[in-house]
């Protein structure tokens, strides 16, 4: 028996099981995807992301039913909090909702491959490397796939910029038109206050060949989170310059800002 | 079909697993003859077979002697076997002296068989990269500079020469029965190593349902290059367990340390330059070669990882 039939057997509760089982997700024979995915994996996963969402920080999610059922998607948010703790709680609101749920895809940074352990169970967990071409392949095979258009902008900003959306990169517009996937907008609100960061120590990051390398608080703070999902937008695939596809952007940058206005508003304290 | 009337093709790399087994499915139809630079190997009497390097002048000889009409080019050495530049020789100038010949005495069908490592094992790799990806092994490994030429020799003459139809095929992990490059002996080994932290995604084409591919390949009509792997995945760690084989993790990290250990190891099976195929999926699009040619491979996974479990211990 390997690492992992022993965990899932030992941990992975009824229910998570068979609602994994239940979601229609395309696999080889022995269970994995061209990009690492393994169902037993995600199942030893949300296992463990099920107190995180429900106790730690208590996710406040609405509108989820706003991804559509089947077909390619882009799931657009405001990336924040150090670590990529927004994906996966948004993929966990998405996998477990009651009507049609699906096993999202989160586009990862370029740096996790190289890391021991990490990468790999990212991978099996659904994450991909962050690359144009994976991005196209899977938005063919039909998958909903999480995009942060701010990258790394917004994931290492600092505490003082909290909530203001850094600049939107175009490259997810090019595929939402070209594979006529609609983008659904995403603000997340709270996990800013997650890792604070109050700086960047950029020799060090640079000498250890990550983006950043925070002034945080060792810890994750429990803050609570508020998700909420725009209705779908849908983008015509027109030949158009890079200015007009920038506005269109900017659309989407709009709407995410919305959102997030809309969860700071719902929000009556931070923790 | 009398032997005489049968149309004469060249098949190399006759020593190989693979090459016999692609014998084997054409030489009804074909008067197949024969060649390997290691050996002379018995095919059986209606084969002839000869020992010989592709880059010396006699080689020419076979030409005029049986005035072929196809070329099998399977011939190559592994990039774990003999030194680079032996490999340089036989492997780029010993192709250049085929495809030459090939010119000159008209030969109308060419395939030639590379491999998946061109590709180069890269941490930005996406999955399914598909024939238009740019082929970076050469720039990560010095080792796998020869697998990279021989594709670009390859290519050049199916430009410029379009009378010859030269196919390239670049197929995954070629494993099963027979089968002696490094990958088939990791798995058939009692342990292998892997570098710890990381099971890349990884694919393997049974050897019969490579022999098919080639010989598909040959008798259709399409030209270009393609890549051969079924639409099936498994990890490196995963893949060892399967077959019975027990992971021995080395340190990973810094990459200085594993690179320094397998020096030291000087393991053939795992050789410093292929290490990074260990780290980092390198994960091919078979599925244009699959619609082209109406090829589907027909052994799965879990039947090539139990002829290696079944055999660990033979009676």
């Amino acid at each position: 028996m390997n690492l992992r039939t022993f965990l899932k057997e030992k941990l992975v509760p009824a229910d998570i099981d068979q609602h994994v089982d239940g979601i229609r997700k395309m696999t080889g024979s022995l269970g994995y995807d061209p990009w690492g995915f393994n169902r037993d994996a995600l199942k030893i996963g949300m296992t463990f992301v099920q107190h995180l969402y429900h106790r730690y920080f208590r996710v406040d999610a609405k509108g989820v039913d706003q991804v559509p059922a089947d077909g390619p998607v882009l799931i657009a948010a405001n990336h924040s909090g150090q670590l990529p703790i927004d994906g996966v709680l948004i993929g966990y609101a998405l996998a477990t909702r009651d009507k049609d749920p699906r096993i999202p895809r989160a586009m990862i940074e370029r740096f996790f491959p190289t890391v021991p352990w990490v990468g790999n169970i990212l991978n099996q967990l659904g994450a991909v490397l962050g690359d144009p071409v994976n991005c196209a392949k899977m938005l063919a095979n039909n998958e909903a796939v999480i995009v942060f258009p701010e990258g790394i902008r917004g994931s290492g900003k600092l505490y003082r910029d909290r909530y203001q959306l850094k600049r939107f990169g175009t490259g997810f517009m090019h595929l939402a038109m070209k594979y006529n996937a609609p983008v659904v907008p995403v603000g997340v609100v709270g996990c800013e206050e997650t890792i604070p960061a109050f700086g960047n120590i950029k020799p060090v990051a640079d000498w250890l060949g990550v983006p950043y390398v925070p002034v945080a608080a060792p810890v994750v703070l429990p803050a609570k989170v508020y998700l909420r999902f725009g209705e779908p937008m849908y983008f015509s695939n027109v030949d158009m310059t890079e200015e007009e596809m920038t506005e269109r952007v900017d659309q989407v940058k709009r709407a995410i800002s919305d959102l997030i206005d809309e969860g700071l508003s719902e929000r009556k304290r931070i923790f | 079909m009398n032997d005489q009337v049968k149309p004469a093709i060249l098949v190399t790399g006759a020593a190989g697993a693979l090459a016999q087994q692609v014998i084997r499915r054409l030489k009804r139809d074909y008067r197949v003859v024969a060649v390997d630079f290691r050996e002379e190997v018995y095919l059986g009497p209606d084969v002839p077979s000869y020992r010989m390097d592709l880059n010396k002048r006699a080689f020419e000889d076979l030409f005029r002697k049986y005035r072929f009409q196809g070329v099998v080019h399977l011939g190559r050495i592994l990039s774990s076997q003999e030194s680079r530049m032996r490999r340089y020789n036989a492997n780029v100038l010993g192709t250049e002296n085929l495809l030459a010949l090939s010119h000159k005495y008209d030969i109308s069908r060419v395939l030639v068989l590379s491999t998946y490592h061109v590709y180069g094992a890269n941490p930005f790799n996406p999955a399914l990269i598909d024939e238009s990806a740019p082929l970076k092994s050469a720039g990560l490994s010095m080792d796998l500079v020869d697998s990279v030429e021989l594709e670009n020799l390859a290519t050049i003459y199916l430009w410029r020469y379009p009378h010859l139809n030269v196919t390239l095929l670049r197929p995954c992990n070629i494993v099963g029965p027979g089968v002696r490059n490094t990958m088939s002996q990791l798995l058939s080994g009692r342990r292998a190593p892997l570098l710890a932290g990381f099971s890349p995604m990884m694919q393997f084409i049974h050897i019969d349902d490579m022999a098919d591919a080639v010989v598909t390949a040959f008798r259709g009509e399409a030209t270009g290059i393609y890549n051969v792997a079924p639409h099936d995945w498994v990890s490196y760690r995963y893949a060892l367990e399967l077959c019975g084989c027990t992971p021995v993790p080395l340190p990973s990290i810094p990459p200085i340390v594993p690179r320094s250990l397998l020096k030291l190891l000087r393991l053939r099976s795992f050789p410093p330059y292929l290490m990074n195929f260990f780290k980092y999926p390198v994960i091919i699009d078979g599925r244009n070669f699959a619609r082209t040619f109406g090829f589907e491979p027909r052994r799965s996974l879990d039947t090539i990882f139990r002829y290696y479990r079944e055999n660990r211990d033979p009676v």
